[in-house]
């Protein structure tokens, strides 16, 4: 079991409120995903969770056992870290069994579980290696392989990619989906990466100064975003916005209009511009307009096979029902 | 960055290091030396260097004289135990200031290192007052307590440099696993730190053994350590200075083997965070 429920958790540190008040109901099972920008207090309500900082305030439970109070070890949770944070002095085979050890399980159930862990994670053949003698990868399959042996009620994974170079971390992303397919345990993952909060969370709880902006599915956000934080912190590259006489036509404050929601053309559309930046990637291209009298730049995804070039005037359609409308708060309308 | 080095600068450097160690070693070699001359020789004028009767006389006089097992064991006694004393107190001190520092660690640290700048002599009086009292003059118990409180400071500074070199999110990591507060530092602090710990220890005892001010001032005969031993050589009467100096010399050689055998230790230890 692995349910998590938040009921007006706050956290402060002297005056400061880092975290106000905030309720979160995370399910049985469930893969959610804390995104949003550095400082946002992501990493914070990951720790209040985990019971590495104190409540200020609020309660949180922990399969319905108030736990707020407890301290880290009693809420039968187990966390990843960033800097992997393995014990340097003791063998992969230690560092695996050190939480079993703390909880003086017999020694043949740890053995049990060091090997399996190890043959799920391929690190059988570097268990008796020092954490030194690994790669990046490998430390964070020995980080992983520590908290799955402790059969946890939740994961908790705090960036936990981010050491990484950029291929690995692909390689990482499935690893750590497929592990949670296979044990259907909760995890909890923290990342201001939102491809990362895209492709593996069921739930994503986006996150601004502490405060929760929206909770929903991935698409879900993608496609109906609460308000203009969301919507442009969800989705690369970045949704357009345009405020100004285009907008007030849509009877909106601002218009959000997602790069690949706009059709582009070299001979006819509703806005007319010039290619600044064109990025290549192959499969798709980025184009960077400019001179639209809309917004300084406006992004365009177009197929790879588009041969514009820059310096070259475009004509863009937006996908008239894909248009997001905001009122001046931001609210979407 | 690579900077090129000729090889005269580099022989040039080499024997200006040489020479600063040779003035370094000089007065220990000489009095190694001087303990196996007779007590003329040791006086002779001009000084005489390898060409005199070599002889064993002077240990044997000191030996006779004095009971080197007992100074040797009390050194040892007190300089081991006021280290493993302050280890104790000072383990979690340090622990306390690097991973929980309150808004006034800096200050306590400060404070704890101006103590070492109080002269000694200052508190001479009331700590010798309070010995009477407590019947801890001439007492091993007694001196490892004075030294244990004078050496403190510098053993909580070194730990807290040490443990402030070790991430916190390991201990976090150990507290998750489930590890009580006694079992995160003995599991995983205490060994992550054990060559900043391993030049602590070294220093400290080097530090007690050549403790002097104190040791003379509240031994007699019982618990005298090696300081006392010599010093009771240098008696203003009488030929001294080749028995002075065999007595220096079987208090010096444990204390100067022991860091011959560390000195790797030692220098790694006291170097440790100082190049980030």
């Amino acid at each position: 079991m692995g349910q998590i429920t938040l009921k007006k958790v706050r956290k402060a540190f002297g005056d400061v409120e880092v975290i106000p008040p905030l309720d979160l109901q995370i399910n049985d099972g469930e893969f959610v995903v804390f995104v949003g920008p550095s400082g946002c207090g992501k990493s914070t309500l990951l720790r209040l969770i985990a019971g590495l900082e104190d409540v200020s305030s609020g309660e949180i439970e922990i399969d319905g056992r108030p736990s707020a109070e407890l301290p880290p070890a009693k809420r039968g949770l187990a966390m990843v870290f960033q800097s992997y944070a393995l014990y340097p002095h003791m063998s992969v085979r230690k560092n695996i069994a050190f939480p079993m050890k703390m909880a003086k399980i017999s020694q043949d159930e740890q053995n049990r579980r060091i090997e399996a862990a190890a043959s799920a994670l391929n690190l059988t053949e570097y268990l008796d290696r020092k954490p030194g003698q690994l790669s990046g990868g490998q430390r964070q399959r020995v980080a992983i392989g520590r908290a799955i042996v402790r059969e946890p009620a939740a994961f908790l994974f705090d960036e936990p990619l981010s050491n990484l170079d950029a291929a690995l971390r692909v390689g990482m992303r499935l690893e750590i989906s497929e592990l949670h397919k296979r044990l259907a345990t909760t995890m909890i993952y923290v990342t201001h990466d939102q491809i990362e909060a895209m492709t593996m969370a069921d739930k994503i709880v986006v996150l601004r100064a502490g405060r929760i902006e929206q909770v929903g599915a991935p698409l879900e956000l993608y496609e109906n975003p609460r308000n203009i934080f969301v919507a442009g912190f969800i989705g690369s590259p970045r949704m357009n916005f345009i405020e100004g006489p285009e907008a007030a036509r849509h009877n909106a404050h601002t218009i959000g209009i997602r790069p690949e929601h706009i059709d582009v053309s070299a001979t006819e559309g509703d806005w007319q511009g010039r290619i600044g930046v064109a990025e290549h990637l192959g499969s798709d291209t980025y184009f960077h307009i400019h001179d639209t009298g809309l917004a300084e730049t406006v992004t365009v995804r177009a197929s790879g096979e588009v041969t514009l070039r820059h310096g070259e005037t475009v004509f863009l359609t937006p996908q008239a029902e894909k248009i997001h409308r905001f009122d001046n708060e931001g609210l979407k309308q | 960055m690579a900077r090129a080095v000729t090889p005269q600068r580099k022989a040039l450097n080499t024997a200006i290091a040489a020479l600063i160690g040779a003035l370094i070693f000089f007065p220990i070699f000489w009095t190694v030396l001087t303990s196996f001359k007779t007590e003329t020789q040791a006086i002779a004028d001009p000084p005489v260097w390898f060409a005199f009767d070599w002889t064993l006389e002077n240990y044997t006089a000191v030996n006779q004289r004095s009971d080197y097992l007992l100074h040797f064991w009390n050194s040892v006694v007190i300089s081991v135990g006021s280290t493993l004393l302050g280890l104790m107190i000072a383990v979690p001190a340090a622990w306390a200031m690097a991973f929980v520092p309150g808004r006034r660690t800096k200050d306590i640290l400060m404070w704890m290192l101006s103590t070492k700048m109080l002269p000694s002599v200052g508190v001479l009086v009331p700590i010798y007052l309070l010995f009477r009292q407590l019947g801890l003059l001439d007492t091993r118990m007694g001196l490892v307590i004075v030294l244990t409180l004078i050496n403190l400071p510098i053993i909580i500074w070194m730990l807290y440099t040490y443990f402030r070199e070790i991430p916190g999110e390991i201990l976090e990591a150990a507290r998750m696993d489930g590890a009580s507060l006694r079992e995160e530092v003995t599991h995983v602090l205490l060994p992550m730190a054990v060559p900043g710990m391993a030049s602590t220890v070294l220093l400290n005892i080097i530090l007690a053994w050549n403790e002097a001010f104190w040791t003379l001032n509240l031994t007699a005969a019982k618990a005298a350590p090696l300081t006392a031993f010599i010093a009771s050589y240098s008696s203003p009467e009488g030929l001294f200075y080749a028995k002075l100096s065999a007595a220096s010399t079987m208090a010096i050689a444990p204390i100067l083997i022991m860091g011959w055998f560390s000195q790797k230790q030692l220098v790694r230890g006291l170097t440790f965070g100082a190049v980030k």
